[in-house]
């Protein structure tokens, strides 16, 4: 059984149509990716998978259960996110790593505090540090822990870096990449960039007006004679190397630490 | 109580001295002068002068009239009546205000009629105030204009910060925070924003100026230290009436910012990528 099936998901927002009649599954430990061009739908769509908008019931499935059904506390415990702008609570690293089991008045202890900044390589010295002055890739990979502190299933990533450098976006790439391998995390990464998709996924789906193109492997999606043009189009849009023999493969993900303080 | 009583008559008295045309006229020149100065300055007020001065002449007027009839009818419900004209004036003037919030005005409406309500209530069952027309209104209209305030500041302050904020939230949100866990910063900020200003004027009171009820009571005639103790009361009763329609508008307006699925709505829709 997919871990995450969605069936003919239409979604309208301001009476405007967003996603028409979306379709896909997601099994356990994939890293599934969303590319498609701005305003395709893909953080809508994201979104729908924890509720943060609200779809249809009998449309979203977690393990066979419609998502509707479930107290929508648990399904985002279940079902985590990250979002573009990693948002830093109040207070420490440490309160904000214990942000969501706090909410059901459960204390980390101190190890699986330290344990939780390790899975996103970072040093644990940073637990006392104010949550606030950390740098964009720091706070991005807090984020990513803070959502792992609630032990979820599925974790949704809405762009998580798009608003890093390159080196410290490989660095969350490889943090996540890690961290399915070790935990058999289930990842659905909402991304514009079509290299990125080629880095880390196993498949893709590609959006257009809130349709779907195609659901398949970067490579299926890119070969010259049997790739979908659309995409073919998007990624010589997203970017010209894409074409490029040379490129690095997904299992090829750079390795670059972070420089801690 | 005798205290307000016989200030708000010994007040009457004093208005009475003064509702003359020939007194209300020599007031009047002083508007004249200042409309000359706009006029001679460019400022370009002169029209809005004339306006206000107009509205503000039929308005005390024809409330004076009302007053009038009601403190002679027997039958409180024409008391009850006064305040709910107050409370809907005042409810569709901070409703506007607070235009971000949605159903700002049935927003207001309520937190204004909870919070005065409660405060009043307070006032008369603990027998500071009795029931009657002369103490009720008065003291109803200035919680009311209080609450009014309040309210305002509260639905603005909040639906701001919720808006401004929403990155924050929804990042709460998604790691199964319920709408309220959500958005306690911005509930907490927007009642701090309430009390404060009221905070700091009790703080100072008498310091820097001395304040309106008391500044009336002295010009009727009472002596300052009467004046005082019903400046007391009129003061802690107005902390008590900002805290509990602040409450009130608080909880109302963060209801009206989320869905019962804990969903942020989407006032302004959220960027698409």
């Amino acid at each position: 059984m997919s871990i995450i099936e969605v069936r003919a998901l239409n979604l309208t927002r301001n009476r405007t149509p967003v996603l028409h009649g979306v379709s896909l599954s997601v099994e356990q430990g994939e890293i599934f990716v969303l590319i498609g061009p701005s305003g395709s739908g893909k953080s809508s769509l994201l979104r729908c998978l924890n509720r943060l908008e609200e779809p249809a019931p009998q449309t979203v499935f977690l393990n066979g259960d419609d998502i509707t059904s479930l107290p929508v506390t648990t399904l985002r415990c279940r079902v985590g996110m990250v979002f573009q702008q990693s948002s830093m609570f109040p207070g420490t690293v440490a309160d904000n790593l214990a942000y969501g089991p706090s909410l059901r008045k459960e204390t980390l202890p101190r190890e699986r505090l330290v344990e939780l900044l390790e899975q996103v390589a970072l040093d644990p010295a940073l637990l006392d540090k104010r949550a606030t002055e950390l740098s964009g890739g720091q706070a991005q990979r807090v984020a990513i822990a803070r959502a792992l502190a609630n032990r979820p299933d599925v974790l949704l990533l809405d762009e998580p870096t798009s608003a890093l450098d390159p080196i410290a976006t490989h660095a969350v790439e490889q943090t996540l990449h890690d961290l399915r391998a070790r935990l058999n995390l289930t990842l659905i990464w909402v991304s514009h960039m079509v290299e990125q998709a080629r880095r880390v996924a196993d498949r893709v789906l590609m959006l257009d007006a809130g349709r779907v193109v195609r659901i398949d492997t970067v490579d299926a999606m890119l070969d010259p004679q049997h790739g979908d043009p659309r995409v073919l189009a998007f990624a010589k849009g997203d970017d010209g190397r894409m074409q490029d023999e040379d490129e690095p493969a997904r299992t090829d993900v750079v390795a670059v630490k972070e420089p801690q303080p | 109580m005798n205290l307000l009583n016989d200030a708000l008559n010994g007040l009457g008295d004093a208005f009475a001295n003064l509702n003359d045309l020939p007194r209300i006229g020599l007031a009047l020149a002083l508007v004249a002068v200042a409309a000359l100065i706009s006029y001679w300055q460019r400022a370009g007020v002169e029209k809005d002068l004339a306006s206000a001065t107009a509205r503000s002449f039929v308005q005390l007027v024809a409330i004076g009239y009302v007053l009038e009839l009601i403190f002679n009818q027997e039958n409180p419900l024409w008391t009850v009546l006064m305040l709910l004209v107050m409370i809907v004036v005042g409810a569709r003037t901070s409703g506007r205000r607070g235009k971000a919030t949605p159903h700002a005005t049935r927003v207001s409406f309520l937190s204004i009629t909870l919070g005065s309500a409660l405060t009043l209530a307070v006032l008369v069952i603990g027998g500071v105030f009795s029931f009657t027309p002369q103490a009720i209104i008065p003291i109803g209209g200035m919680i009311i204009g209080n609450a009014m305030t309040t309210a305002a500041q509260v639905m603005n302050r909040m639906s701001d910060d919720l808006l401004d904020q929403r990155p924050q939230i929804e990042s709460m949100l998604a790691l199964g925070a319920t709408s309220r866990q959500a958005a306690q910063i911005q509930f907490r900020r927007a009642l701090r924003s309430a009390m404060i200003p009221h905070i700091d004027t009790t703080k100072t009171v008498g310091l820097i100026k001395l304040p309106g009820a008391m500044t009336g009571m002295i010009l009727a005639g009472a002596s300052p230290l009467e004046a005082v103790q019903l400046q007391i009361i009129v003061m802690y009763m107005l902390v008590g009436a900002v805290t509990f329609t602040g409450l009130i508008s608080a909880y109302l307006t963060y209801r009206e910012f989320f869905t019962p699925a804990y969903q942020l709505k989407s006032l302004t829709s959220p960027v698409e990528t």
